[in-house]
């Protein structure tokens, strides 16, 4: 599972959104007119001057006034509050009708069709109409007709919540409070209505804004409250009717209505924070900077001469990848991979092996260039047929993304789109990587899923991602990564949301493709059995650094470093003689965070072999055995001794 | 746990000391009328202390059969008999009557705790529920979480503060707080690492030693199942494979489907791994060809 681990500030979560509107200055400006609109409105002198009528903005008269003389600003001013006032009425009754009966439809199907049935009935009412004639019955009562309106609002609110509420209700801590007997309703309003407060708001901002502009609407055509009475709306008729003796009359008065809406929708924006759009899982406006950066030190221009002597002098590999001294950090933050450095030689499975928070799966990303916003590479290079794609340009890195190397995720769901169907998404990526027509597209996207293991890809491709199974989304998702046909497959837990069964075959799968289209794959994993399966070399990490290198054979089964026999004692599948046995052997507490790794070895605090001696920087040695290397100061002390990882540990309290 | 009686004092009616823990009989849940089961006849019975794993891949209805016991998936037909109270459609007013003694840890340590409330509140919501008053909620919480191998403040933390090992920890301690009898683990473990895997599954031995609780342990990894469980039931596609002693099925499957099931899990040894994957290859194979189930890739 991978787990953010550079989320190590402590943020309080309750006071997020008040930061975040206070902290953007556009909803400030909208909080302070709104406000500011209201105060003046209470305050302000009505002020008229028959003498001066139909004038410009003067310094008596700001705005100018209208055809009666009347100071426009203090009309405008003092129609602000009964019209902002009576506005909040349609948003509140929509929301107080809306809400309750949202939760208590997303709890049951079948209240949910009726729900949706009435909505669809309301959406359908002419509300204009409506409206209209309830003023015929009632009369211009602003606030009854506001209620009115909120009601009608019913219908589109309805629609809003029911998709995020019945959404929220399949989450397993509702589930989990139902087990607990929490009363059906009271979980709603405990655990369904806080984590959807942010769309309600932000629907009732945008309401707020909409009622503005109906009451406007209904001013305007003379069905609002009856002149002298000022109104926005009723001003604005006022100013078309003069607009040719005095068109400035149509500025302030439309112009405070529109900023009013705006400054209303802004609002809502902001609250909303950015949610209408998914935040960005990866940063591809990061690399030019450090490029940019990189040009402006003058000694990087030595540092590239040496990384370019230095891939003289390690033979330039045979178009594999090579990582050299990979340092990763969080921006202003601590570094999360320090000097990591490993080939990958074409038609070879490499493993990147390390529990959660080792920075694996970081590793991998940043071959990509696909690093979370807030993280860059610090130094070290990644190259790919001899260009260092840790250097290069966004406009390199889309060359060889996709084309050379691909990638595939933990979440197979995740790498599909649900609004298209999978063949839609196949064809689409085959013809922008491969710039072929449609129809060979279409014939090349079969080809590929019967390539990965699928038996009707006619049936398949007209699926959407959620109406196939987990493994059958990997499937394809291994297919969008083949589609342009790269030599490099980056694997981040491919089979670790999936079942053993599934997890037996999609490994079999990627191991045909090693060998029919020599493809490399840098696998990461914390699961030793699927290096043993799959994988010809590996690479474990620890805390951002690499403790241990080799051939497969030689770590799994002669391991040198105290931290790969812990992993390998630790893999339930490895204790097959340990029937009746009272513990399995675990590794006693957690992978440090970045900010805590100690200067010596970082594994020591949770080695059992560890001492004095381990407190001091460990360098990274050769094996004693086979290729590779390990960082163990006292590793020719603990070869061989992987099995007393089995027994309990003293020291060190697990947590 | 000293506080073990106070939802209990109250308890009137008699528990049959004499009935399994957990009975299930014939059970059917289908998702709807035109649809094959999800679950297809199947019964097991747990015996109070016991742990039962049940085994299965994706699609086998282990968990369908976790949520029919929780009351969180209605039933077609069948009985569930908890203490020898059938609760097959009990209602929530009736399931609260249990006092805690069913209770349940979810698979995903992220989605199973409220993002907006501090964990201390989760953990102590069922004792909420039962009445018990604020300060001794206070204390319990601390207990459990104490018990579960966190610090005693952890519950005014928020779960995003957690690692994935640490929340599923959070939710062992939200199933143990009400001392209960029968803790359904649905794929407790699966997300998480494998180091981290063996922390919490040693975590459930501990707890289970010397009280009076027994877990319905949901995996698709017979290997992961082997430690903890006394008895196993391997599922397949809704049905019963084959149940028994844990050791006895895993030393000597009876079912081919058990055997080919087991030979998935990957071990960390190349050659031993290789091997065993030419056997899994095979014996699904036959497998296939004997029960004639059509080669669905997944």
């Amino acid at each position: 599972m991978t787990v953010s681990t550079t989320n190590i500030v402590r943020v309080k979560r309750t006071a997020r959104v008040n930061l975040r509107v206070l902290r953007s200055p556009a909803a400030v400006i909208s909080i302070v007119w709104l406000v500011g609109l209201v105060i003046a409105s209470v305050t302000g002198p009505l002020q008229q001057d028959l003498t001066a009528v139909l004038q410009g903005p003067s310094a008596a008269h700001l705005l100018g006034t209208d055809e009666l003389g009347r100071d426009l600003l203090s009309r405008i001013v003092t129609a602000a509050a009964p019209t902002l006032l009576i506005a909040l009425i349609a948003p509140i009754v929509a929301v107080l009708i809306t809400t309750p009966l949202t939760l208590w439809a997303a709890r049951r199907a079948r209240t949910e069709s009726v729900m949706s049935r009435i909505s669809e009935i309301v959406l359908s009412l002419p509300g204009m109409v409506i409206i209209l004639a309830a003023i015929a019955a009632v009369g211009t009562n602003m606030p009854a007709i506001m209620a009115i309106f909120g009601v009608l609002l019913f219908g589109a609110l309805y629609r809003v919540f029911i998709g995020q509420a019945m959404s929220l209700h399949k989450q397993l801590y509702v589930e989990a409070a139902a087990v607990d007997g929490v009363k059906p309703m009271a979980a709603s309003l405990r655990h369904v209505l806080p984590n959807m407060s942010t769309t309600v708001i932000v629907q009732f901002v945008l309401l707020f804004g909409a009622a503005i502009g109906v009451q406007a609407g209904l001013a305007f055509i003379g069905l609002g409250p009856q002149p002298p009475e000022p109104t926005w709306g009723g001003m604005i008729q006022a100013a078309s009717r003069f607009i040719f003796q005095q068109p400035w009359m149509m500025i302030p008065t439309g112009g405070v209505l529109a900023l009013t809406i705006i400054a209303a929708n802004t609002l809502a924006d902001v609250l909303s924070g950015g949610t209408a759009m998914p935040p960005p899982l990866i940063s591809l406006r990061r690399r030019k900077r450090r490029a940019a950066a990189d040009a402006a030190t003058p000694e990087s221009a030595d540092a590239t001469v040496a990384a370019a002597a230095s891939t003289v002098e390690h033979e330039p590999s045979t178009g594999g990848l090579v990582v050299r001294d990979l340092v990763l950090g969080v921006d202003d933050g601590p570094d999360l991979v320090t000097g990591v450095s490993f080939t990958v030689e074409p038609g070879t499975v490499m493993g990147l092996v390390g529990e959660s928070g080792c920075g694996k799966s970081v590793t991998s990303h940043a071959i990509l260039g696909l690093l979370t916003p807030g993280l860059s590479v610090r130094s070290g290079a990644i190259e790919w047929d001899g260009v260092d794609l840790a250097a290069a340009s966004e406009s390199a890195m889309k060359r060889v993304r996709g084309h050379e190397i691909a990638f595939i995720s933990q979440e197979p769901t995740r790498a599909l789109d649900p609004m298209f169907t999978v063949g839609s998404q196949l064809t689409s990526a085959i013809r922008r990587l491969r710039g072929v027509s449609k129809r060979e597209a279409r014939d090349v996207a079969e080809q590929l899923l019967v390539d990965v293991g699928i038996i009707d890809p006619p049936r398949v491709m007209k699926s959407y991602p959620h109406q196939i199974s987990g493994g059958m989304a990997q499937r394809v998702a291994i297919g969008l990564a083949l589609a342009g046909t790269p030599r490099l497959l980056i694997a981040d837990e491919p089979t670790t949301a999936l079942d053993v069964t599934v997890q037996a075959e999609i490994l079999g799968l990627l191991r045909n493709l090693v060998a029919e289209r020599d493809m490399a794959i840098v696998l990461v994993t914390h699961d030793l059995g699927v290096v043993a399966d799959i994988c010809d070399q590996v690479s474990v990490m620890y805390a951002g650094q690499l403790v241990e290198t080799g051939s497969v054979r030689d770590v799994l089964v002669a391991p040198e470093h105290p931290y790969t026999m812990a992993l390998l004692a630790a893999d339930p599948h490895a204790a097959v003689q340990l029937t009746g046995a009272t513990h399995l052997a675990s590794i006693p507490g957690q992978v440090p965070a970045p900010a805590e790794w100690p200067s010596g070895c970082r594994f020591a605090e949770r080695c059992r072999f560890a001492q004095e001696e381990c407190r001091s920087a460990v360098p990274l040695e050769p094996r004693a055995d086979g290729v590779g290397q390990v960082r163990c100061i006292r590793r020719d002390e603990v070869r061989g001794r992987q099995e007393e990882w089995c027994q309990p540990v003293t020291s060190g309290g697990a947590s | 746990m000293s506080a073990r009686d106070v939802g209990r004092s109250i308890v009137t009616d008699p528990i049959d000391t004499t009935a399994p823990l957990l009975e299930v009989r014939n059970l059917v849940v289908q998702y709807s009328k035109n649809a094959p089961p999800a679950v297809d006849d199947v019964s097991f019975t747990i015996a109070r202390g016991e742990t039962l794993g049940l085994v299965g891949e994706s699609g086998s209805g282990k968990t369908t059969i976790g949520k029919a016991i929780l009351g969180l998936q209605p039933v077609t037909s069948g009985q569930i008999l908890f203490e020898g109270v059938d609760i097959t459609r009990a209602k929530p007013a009736q399931r609260r009557r249990l006092h805690g003694d069913l209770r349940a840890v979810f698979q995903d340590p992220f989605s199973s705790l409220n993002p907006r409330r501090p964990i201390g509140d989760a953990i102590a919501e069922p004792l909420r529920v039962a009445g018990v008053p604020s300060p001794e909620r206070r204390m319990r919480v601390a207990d459990v979480l104490e018990s579960v191998g966190l610090p005693r403040t952890a519950g005014e933390r928020y779960p995003r503060q957690f690692s994935g090992g640490q929340r599923q920890r959070i939710a062992i301690a939200r199933a143990l707080v009400t001392d209960p009898r029968l803790v359904v683990c649905d794929e407790a473990v699966s997300a998480l690492d494998l180091s981290t895997q063996a922390q919490v599954l040693n975590l459930l031995a501990d707890l289970r030693a010397g009280a009076d609780l027994g877990y319905l342990f949901i995996a698709h990894d017979m290997a992961v199942v082997e430690f903890l469980a006394q008895r196993v039931v391997v599922l397949y596609r809704g049905k019963v494979m084959e149940q028994g002693p844990a050791d006895e099925v895993m030393r000597n499957p009876a079912n081919p489907y058990t055997r080919v099931l087991m030979a998935a899990s990957p071990v960390p040894d190349p050659d031993e791994q290789a091997r065993r994957r030419e056997e899994w290859r095979r014996m699904r194979t036959e497998w296939r060809q004997e029960t004639g189930v059509i080669a669905t890739p997944v």
